[in-house]
């Protein structure tokens, strides 16, 4: 999610998905909103009723495509020539939204002397590190500047972008970077360095790089220019077919500067949606279950720079932005863990937090397990024996380790792996010689507890309890909660520091039923927080610094307000206003649509009638409008920051992105990514053709394992894995499979793994439509049926063409319908910046048959 | 006399001849058809939810009777779905209490080929055990150069995307206040 939030602030999707309606275009891309995300696919249907253009840009034709007014289809890998190109295409003809960009956007601002472009260095921007895997960012940072590294930065490589806030450190006078030309004229402002980095991304290029024609993607760059500006908006979607590259971030990135060149964030019908795939996906990030981040994006500390509370603030807080209260923040969350016990003589208990020294996220920590690192592990709901990358090396990994949980609805393979599993029936695992112990927990349903999800629009919702669980399932809550009441029993006469954290911590949840079931509603309004006199919270800006507030989660601060569940809001859509503020709670402050003082010029008006949203009201000295505005309510839109104001003072009346240190939307990113401040495209770590863009073929920074049983198909084995692999999602089932291959409908709806390919490859290798197909790479040989479809073409590149192979991922041994796994095929290898696998291109063989089957002798 | 009256006028021929000359309408209807109705309308209550599955955020109404699920449909106050569902949030009723689903710990030994049954008590019990033994054995105070680290990267939980924010909070206050830094979810799947 840095994508999004190196560029505008926040790590969620800008909008919603009922604004989608009043689209002029949209733009899915990345996606196949229509059959993986087909019910908020309506309001791409409301828009494109309502006369939009709806453009459908992919390597599969899919639903998604048929009902487009236009589809284009692009080699798996090509994402950022396409975006580049379009940036190239804006900035070529004039396009952009000039007044937006020139007052919302950091195009003004001059860069650092010593910064040098991939154009430079042929695939390299300034600063690379001689140890071959890391940028130093110095060179990449605002002109005039006096910038301290963050802990980020320190220690890239080891951290991921969500940590970053940007530009930490560095002082902003009136609340504008130091040296700036408002006439984007000179040769080191963000303007014109843009307009080098991507002037070789033309049609001509991105035909030969994407395998389109330069027709198709001209028609796509019309449409989004023709439908944005003053009186028009477009919108973009996207999805896992945009994260799971080793360039994931950077490709969200150049969406964010296409959205941001054409004056289409925070305003209606415009923004950038990003769809996610799990009911919470977005909630597990705002309250992390992720290694390098606390709740509500606070970096987890590292043993390096944070070893007191001031340092950690000093690295961390930055001087202008909302990220300004960090300390204020970050005090309330450890009153909120650690109660009483926590005080400004200890620094409230700063250093019971554990320290963070490198990558600790979980493809590292497979890894670590085979080695004989890691010897315990809880799966709470996932399935990492089909789900992740490289999934036959995940399944070793299990039984290298001393004990295991699963807690799930179904037995998955991950509960079974010691019986069920590949390596088993081919005689490479012995389950006598597995010593992993295995606690399988059955869980509770949805309907069968209390909770809330946050959707893919930030939207937290309640779910009410409906029914008892049965037998011994129970809630993760339950688990969590019981878990940790047994665990500080059994502590509770220790007198070894190592238990003081646990010891003192606040895990005193009010319990009902016959089960003890905890109190979901008061570990939300914990998540809220509260004020010195107990009373719950109404908003983030009440948090101090000294404290007398608790807050679990500081961006959810406001979903308890007035002593009322927020989330379990339920105003029928029909009764109120069509953004729907009453229906549930979104962060922050309930705004739906992020950044949204962006709708207004910067004089407060809105831009124009058509797409009005947020402006000053002048009579009454506050901002108003359609939404909850995203800026503090009475700042005037001619206030300028005096000299010594800090966060949210220290932004100007006239910038809207008041999470950026500089208030500004950012085309070009000095800090928050650590491979590079401009999306660039570099081929899949596995492609089977060269980059005709830069010697460098590849990201430099991306993440590698290389070690057996995770090996490349390299450019050496570009025959023996000649064509692009790629994976997808079918309507009928979900993720890994656990939740509906064990389902009767749904297995029978979509009965058997398959593979599609098209006519022209299945001639090549002689598939027949039907039966079996044999996939390798160099980690793994699966079988599927054969798919022969036009849905997939042969990419026209360099006077020959690419063939390209679809997978639906969901498939295991378990479950009513069974098949091989998909990410059985696919090597661990990372964008650097999330530590998100490369699934979406990679390289394979295909040959007729089924592969090998039983023991191997 | 009634009961007479109601077995004469139910005599399809009759029943034909009031209102449904070609016989494919009401005067095929049984006595077993006639007494079919939705389950909906007997449930006791009906709970507001939402779907399960992506993160689009479905409302759903859960009916309930006699303290089972006995249907799922579309909520049609969400202004987010409209009351419309997908082949997956269809599917859901099975999910929630279809036969696939375990309602008992199992609980394997060391290099066993079958499961065993366990007590749910018993099964928490010996999973904190673990967790304290494997934290003890795996304890970083400090580092090589003296810094402080505080943890164990001997333990890792992996999950979360589909569970509530009320228990992700939970896992990650508990497993940092442990020492755990491997605290991991989907969102890197």
């Amino acid at each position: 999610m840095p994508g999004l939030g190196t560029s505008f602030g926040r790590g969620g999707a800008t909008t919603f998905q009922q604004d989608l309606q009043h689209a002029d275009c949209i733009l899915i891309m990345g996606s196949n909103m229509a059959e993986c995300h087909p019910v908020g696919f309506q309001w791409v249907m409301e828009a494109k009723a309502r006369g939009a253009e709806v453009v459908h840009v992919d390597p599969r034709y899919t639903r998604t495509s048929a009902v487009a007014t236009s589809y284009v289809g692009i080699r798996a890998g090509s994402d950022i020539a396409f975006l580049g190109g379009l940036i190239n295409y804006i900035l070529e003809h004039g396009r952009e939204f000039r007044e937006y960009v020139e007052a919302y956007t950091n195009a003004a601002v001059i860069i650092d002397e010593g910064f040098q472009d991939t154009e430079d260095l042929d695939g390299f921007f300034s600063g690379w590190r001689q140890d071959g895997h890391t940028y130093d960012t110095t060179t990449w940072q605002y002109a005039g500047m006096e910038v301290h590294a963050s802990a980020g930065q320190r220690e890239s490589g080891a951290v991921t972008g969500e940590q970053a806030h940007g530009g930490h450190g560095a002082h902003l006078r009136h609340g504008a970077p130091p040296e700036q030309d408002p006439s984007l004229q000179h040769p080191r402002c963000v303007f014109q360095l843009l307009k080098r980095h991507y002037r070789r991304y033309t049609p001509e290029l991105v035909a030969d790089l994407c395998g389109c024609t330069e027709d198709e993607f001209v028609a796509v760059a019309e449409a989004l220019c023709s439908n944005s500006g003053r009186e028009r908006t477009s919108a973009i979607c996207y999805a896992v077919g945009w994260t799971h590259h080793t360039v994931g971030v950077q490709i969200i990135r150049a969406a964010a500067i296409v959205q941001l060149l054409l004056g289409n964030i925070g305003r209606p019908g415009g923004g950038i949606l990003a769809l996610r795939g799990h009911a919470s996906i977005q909630g597990s990030t705002d309250i992390p279950t992720l290694y390098n981040i606390l709740p509500g994006y606070i970096p987890m500390p590292h043993a390096h720079a944070h070893d007191s509370l001031e340092r950690f603030l000093e690295l961390n807080t930055a001087p202008s932005g909302f990220w300004g209260n960090m300390h204020a923040y970050t005090t309330s969350l450890l009153k909120a863990w650690w109660g009483e016990h926590a005080h400004a003589g200890n620094e409230y208990c700063f250093d019971y937090l554990p320290r963070l020294t490198a990558d600790h996220s979980i493809y590292p920590a497979v890894l670590g397990m085979l080695d004989g690192d890691v010897h315990g592990m809880l799966v709470l709901g996932e399935n990492p024996a089909v789900g992740s990358a490289n999934s036959g090396l995940h399944r070793r990994a299990m039984a290298a380790l001393d004990w295991m949980v699963v807690r799930d609805l179904v037995e998955t393979e991950t509960a079974t792996f010691w019986s069920t599993s590949p390596e088993v029936a081919s005689g490479e695992l012995r389950t006598p010689d597995i010593g992993t112990e295995v606690f399988f927990m059955p869980a509770a349903a949805h309907t069968e507890k209390e909770g809330s999800f946050t959707n893919t629009q930030r939207l937290l919702q309640w779910r009410h309890k409906a029914v008892e669980p049965p037998g011994d399932c129970r809630s993760e809550l339950w688990f969590t909660y019981h878990l940790g009441r047994i665990i500080r029993e059994k502590l509770a006469a220790s007198t070894d520091p190592m238990d003081e954290p646990v010891q003192r911590l606040q895990w005193h949840y009010p319990t009902s039923g016959a089960t003890a079931d905890p109190s979901a509603d008061a570990v939300l309004r914990e998540i809220n927080g509260w004020g010195p006199d107990g009373s719950a919270l109404s908003a983030y800006t009440e948090l101090k610094d000294d404290g007398s507030t608790a807050c679990g989660c500081w961006i959810y601060c406001g979903c308890y307000a007035d002593e009322t569940n927020q989330p379990a809001r339920r105003t029928p859509g029909s009764e109120q206003s069509w953004v729907a503020p009453e229906w549930g709670w979104a962060w922050p402050a309930n705004r739906r649509i992020l950044y949204n003082r962006a709708s207004a010029d910067p004089a407060g008006r809105p831009w124009s009638e058509r797409k009005r949203y947020i402006w000053w009201d002048q009579e009454r000295a506050s901002w108003t409008g359609e939404d909850v505005p995203d800026f503090v309510p009475d700042k005037r839109p001619d206030y300028v920051p005096p000299d010594g104001a800090r966060a949210q003072d220290a932004i100007a009346g006239d910038t809207p992105f008041i999470m950026q240190v500089d208030g500004r939307g950012w085309l070009f990113a000095p800090s928050g990514v650590v491979d590079g401040p401009l999306p660039t495209h570099y081929e899949p770590h596995e492609s089977p053709v060269e980059n005709l863009l830069y010697a460098q073929e590849w990201n430099p920074a991306r993440q590698r394992f290389d070690r057996p049983g995770n090996r490349s198909n390299g450019p050496g084995d570009r025959d023996a894995f000649p064509f692009v692999l790629t994976t997808y999602r079918l309507t009928e089932h979900h993720t890994a499979g656990g939740m509906s291959r064990f389902l009767p409908y749904l297995s029978e709806l979509q009965p058997e793994m398959f593979c599609a390919v098209s006519p022209e490859l299945a001639a090549e290798r002689r598939l027949v439509h039907g039966g079996w197909a044999t996939i390798t790479s160099r980690r793994a040989a699966i079988e599927a049926r054969v798919l022969v479809t036009r849905r997939l073409k042969p990419m026209p590149m360099g006077g020959g063409v690419v063939h390209q192979v679809g997978l639906p991922y969901h498939w295991g041994t378990n479950g009513l319908s069974r098949g091989d796994a998909a990410n059985d095929l696919f090597e661990i290898v990372l964008d650097p910046n999330v530590h998100i696998q490369e699934v979406k291109a990679a390289t394979c063989d295909i040959r007729p048959g089924r592969s090998p089957r039983g023991a191997v002798s | 006399m009634s009961e007479l009256r109601s077995f004469v006028t139910s005599w399809p021929l009759l029943r034909q001849r009031s209102g449904d000359p070609t016989a494919r309408g009401s005067a095929a209807r049984s006595g077993h058809t006639a007494a079919l109705h939705a389950r909906t309308g007997d449930a006791d209550r009906v709970v507001q939810s939402v779907c399960p599955y992506c993160a689009v955020g479905c409302g759903q109404r859960v009916y309930v009777k006699d303290g089972a699920v006995t249907q799922i449909e579309g909520d049609p106050d969400s202004p987010i779905s409209r009351g419309r569902l997908c082949p997956k949030g269809s599917a859901s009723k099975s999910l929630v209490t279809g036969p696939q689903r375990e309602h008992r710990v199992k609980y394997r030994p060391p290099h066993a080929t079958e499961w065993q049954e366990l007590d749910l008590d018993e099964a928490m019990d010996m999973i904190a055990d673990r967790i304290i033994e494997t934290r003890r054995r795996t304890w970083e105070w400090r580092d090589d150069e003296g810094r402080t680290l505080r943890r164990s990267l001997g333990v890792v939980s992996l999950g979360g995307a589909t569970l509530d924010n009320e228990e992700n909070y939970c896992i990650k206050k508990l497993m940092t206040s442990l020492g755990f830094v491997t605290v991991e979810n989907q969102a890197r799947i």
